[in-house]
């Protein structure tokens, strides 16, 4: 996958930057209170829930730097995550906070901000890297207990994809195999698109594209294989695209968990549910069904008023 | 409705939450007429199950009256009385093919929570956290029931209660860790953990035709319980060392069959290294204690089979792997495939082979759950099962 690369300066900063994530996200995560207590605010059962989200979102960082053999997306989002520790350490930090210890850990970020914006940009320009991290893409794969021509056929009929990707509002079928996709973005937005089938090999694999001047340049295929053993369809999918707003957008999309990697894999694991079971399977915890974002934030598992 | 909800570790509170609904077309919703406690419920209630919430609602093992159907639901009929079993599954995936309900591929929206810590993701199971689901439990006046169609058992109306209720849980778990043991006619079989799963994992090696069956627990009158009623020879490793005993009792070989029916939260006489596994479970350096587990491994004679049904969540330390791999032990495990043993196991019950109220000793109201997990943990009263009553 990820070429062997000599480790250069900003390699080594930004393992160094993962590790340090990592360390601060589970000492905020496990002990909130003695952290608040060492930057000063205010030490309150609504600042350590705070201070406890704020450890998921290192751990994620961490997590991601380390593991990723392209961290700069992750990198990025720390140096967002940094301008938001220091706003919140800005609202925090009056009242009844100790001032001495605000200025030092505000100091104390600002130097570490400055570290991760050297470490992003350095890493960006790192040609190797800075090349492939301007699309996004994923892939992901499931068997579903259906013959090929069933798999493929709900897939090849464009209407029936919002039925499990969540993110879909409509995909309209135009004619000359193009269609007109209607998608829900963060923040209440839709963007809108029209694609064009690329490829289409009855019960073999469907390829689409955006056409040019979309918002949102894509692509992606999706392939159809008998699985061994007659236990039905293996079903792959790889994406590529560019979310709205470019760089940043993408910083944003990783910071929201919005990420394309997340969302195919929920949207195949809906997809099995609903070829083999009638419907998305849904929880009082999870109401919507899988649901990345839903995982951090479940509801208890006590019947919807 | 009156439902027992998890506020936090150690504490339960029973409260006035919703009524549930129907939110797929093949639910059906069941008036709960019998629920108990389950010792897996324990580990829930002592914190080391990760991902549970404030306000869960706990219970797996439950029976009651359906009084509302999805449209898609064709085999029930309001009015009838079922017992639920705790494994959701959807019937429709390969591992329901299969008969591996508690693996359904379907039944669990979070299964991406269950990927992180295993790799791949089992079921959604009742009132067992948002990792297997997030799915209310039982202990309560109604509940949910998920792929109706597959899982709940229609009881003729001549059962009690008391005799049917296990079907959801602890008998077929106690069997299939007896059936999992591939036991042979004249085995002598192991049994650690003289809880209610541990004697109807002694109670099923007898009906798959063990020879004899040893119980190994700390407690006299669950020891007590065992030899009365299943005719099993007691060890109790507080005053014993199990080793030796088992060397002494099988004449050096080893029990042929070892069920673990302890799991995570596991004790050991020798206080140095119960200490060491119960640090390392609050250092989260493990998250579960694994004592009745090497002890089964190392006991076992060779060749034998390890049959694991106790409940663990989630890594384990000092794993005796070369003791396995070195005399050809085989290691079976699973939560248990409920729905596949539910009809067989009413039909012994019905034949009279057995009577699966005898591990009951206490009967309370819903109301006083909190009470009852707490007598329950701390084996007050000769506590062996509590069934609540809605």
């Amino acid at each position: 996958m990820a070429d062997r690369q000599e480790p250069t300066a900003a390699r080594v900063l930004s393992g160094a930057l993962g590790w340090f994530s990592l360390g601060l996200g589970a000492a905020q995560l496990i002990a909130p209170g003695s952290v608040n207590r060492l930057i000063g605010i205010e030490d309150t059962p609504r600042y350590q829930d705070l201070m406890q989200a704020i450890g998921v979102r290192e751990l994620a960082a961490g997590t991601g730097i380390l593991s990723s053999s392209r961290p700069t997306g992750w990198l990025w989002a720390r140096v967002a995550g940094d301008a938001m520790d220091l706003a919140l350490l800005g609202a925090a930090g009056g009242g009844r906070s100790d001032q001495r210890r605000v200025a030092a850990a505000a100091a104390a970020i600002a130097g570490i901000t400055a570290l991760d914006l050297y470490t992003s940009v350095r890493l960006s320009r790192d040609t190797q890297d800075g090349a492939r991290e301007e699309a996004m893409q994923a892939k992901t794969a499931v068997t579903i207990r259906h013959p090929v021509e069933v798999v493929y056929g709900y897939w090849r009929d464009f209407s029936n994809l919002p039925s499990f990707m969540n993110h879909l509002a409509s995909v309209e079928t135009t004619g000359n195999g193009r269609s007109h996709w209607t998608a829900n973005a963060p923040a209440g937005r839709t963007v809108e698109w029209d694609a064009e089938i690329v490829e289409d090999k009855p019960n073999e694999r469907i390829a689409w594209r955006s056409l040019e001047g979309s918002q949102v340049p894509n692509s992606g295929a999706v392939w159809f294989t008998p699985a061994p053993g007659d236990r039905g369809t293996e079903v792959r999918v790889e994406l590529t695209y560019d979310p709205p707003g470019g760089a940043l957008g993408k910083v944003v999309a990783k910071l929201f968990g919005e990420e394309p990697q997340q969302q195919i894999s929920d949207d195949l694991r809906r997809l099995k549910q609903v070829l083999e079971t009638g419907q998305v399977v849904v929880s009082e915890g999870s109401p919507e069904g899988t649901r990345f974002l839903r995982l951090a934030k479940q509801r208890p598992a006590q019947p919807i008023p | 409705m009156r439902a027992n909800c998890w506020m936090g570790k150690t504490d339960l509170e029973v409260r006035e939450v919703p009524d549930p609904k129907i939110l797929n077309d093949r639910d059906a919703i069941v008036r709960i007429t019998s629920t108990a406690i389950c010792g897996s419920d324990l580990h829930l209630y002592n914190g080391f199950i990760p991902t549970m919430r404030k306000g869960d609602i706990l219970g797996h093992e439950f029976m009651g009256e359906v009084v509302e159907i999805g449209p898609e639901v064709r085999n029930l009929n309001v009015g009838d009385r079922v017992v639920v079993p705790f494994p959701i599954a959807c019937g429709a995936c390969n591992n329901c093919g299969d008969e591996l309900y508690s693996v359904c591929e379907n039944s669990n929206p979070n299964a991406a929570l269950a990927e992180k810590l295993m790799g791949h993701s089992p079921a959604g199971l009742f009132g067992y956290s948002h990792m297997l689901g997030g799915y209310p439990g039982g202990q309560a006046e109604y509940a949910r029931v998920p792929f109706a169609d597959v899982g709940p058992l229609v009881i003729e109306d001549d059962l009690p209660d008391e005799q049917v209720l296990f079907l959801s849980d602890i008998f077929p778990t106690g069997y299939m860790g007896a059936e999992m043991a591939d036991i042979h006619p004249g085995d002598v079989v192991a049994v650690w953990g003289a809880g209610p799963v541990g004697m109807f994992a002694m109670a099923s090696a007898r009906l798959l035709g063990a020879e004899r069956v040893i119980a190994i627990d700390r407690f006299p009158y669950r020891l007590q319980r065992a030899a009365e009623h299943l005719g099993a020879e007691p060890v109790n490793y507080e005053e014993t060392d199990v080793a030796d005993a088992l060397q002494w009792m099988t004449a050096g070989r080893g029990p042929d069959r070892c069920i673990d029916a302890v799991g995570l939260e596991a004790h050991q006489a020798n206080g140095a290294l119960h200490a060491y596994d119960r640090t390392k479970q609050v250092a989260r350096l493990e998250t579960d204690r694994p004592h009745a587990l090497r002890e089964a491994i190392l006991s076992c004679r060779n060749g034998g089979t390890v049959s694991v049904i106790g409940a663990y969540g989630g890594f384990v330390d000092k794993f005796p792997m070369g003791s396995v791999m070195n005399r050809s032990l085989t290691i079976r495990s699973g939560q248990c495939h409920v729905q596949r043993y539910m009809r067989p196991l009413l039909d012994r019950i019905r034949n009279g082979e057995i009577d699966p109220s005898f591990v009951i000793s206490h009967r309370l109201p819903l109301a006083d759950a909190p009470d009852g997990y707490k007598m329950f943990r701390d084996k007050e009263d000769n506590c062996t099962k509590i069934v609540l009553r809605p």
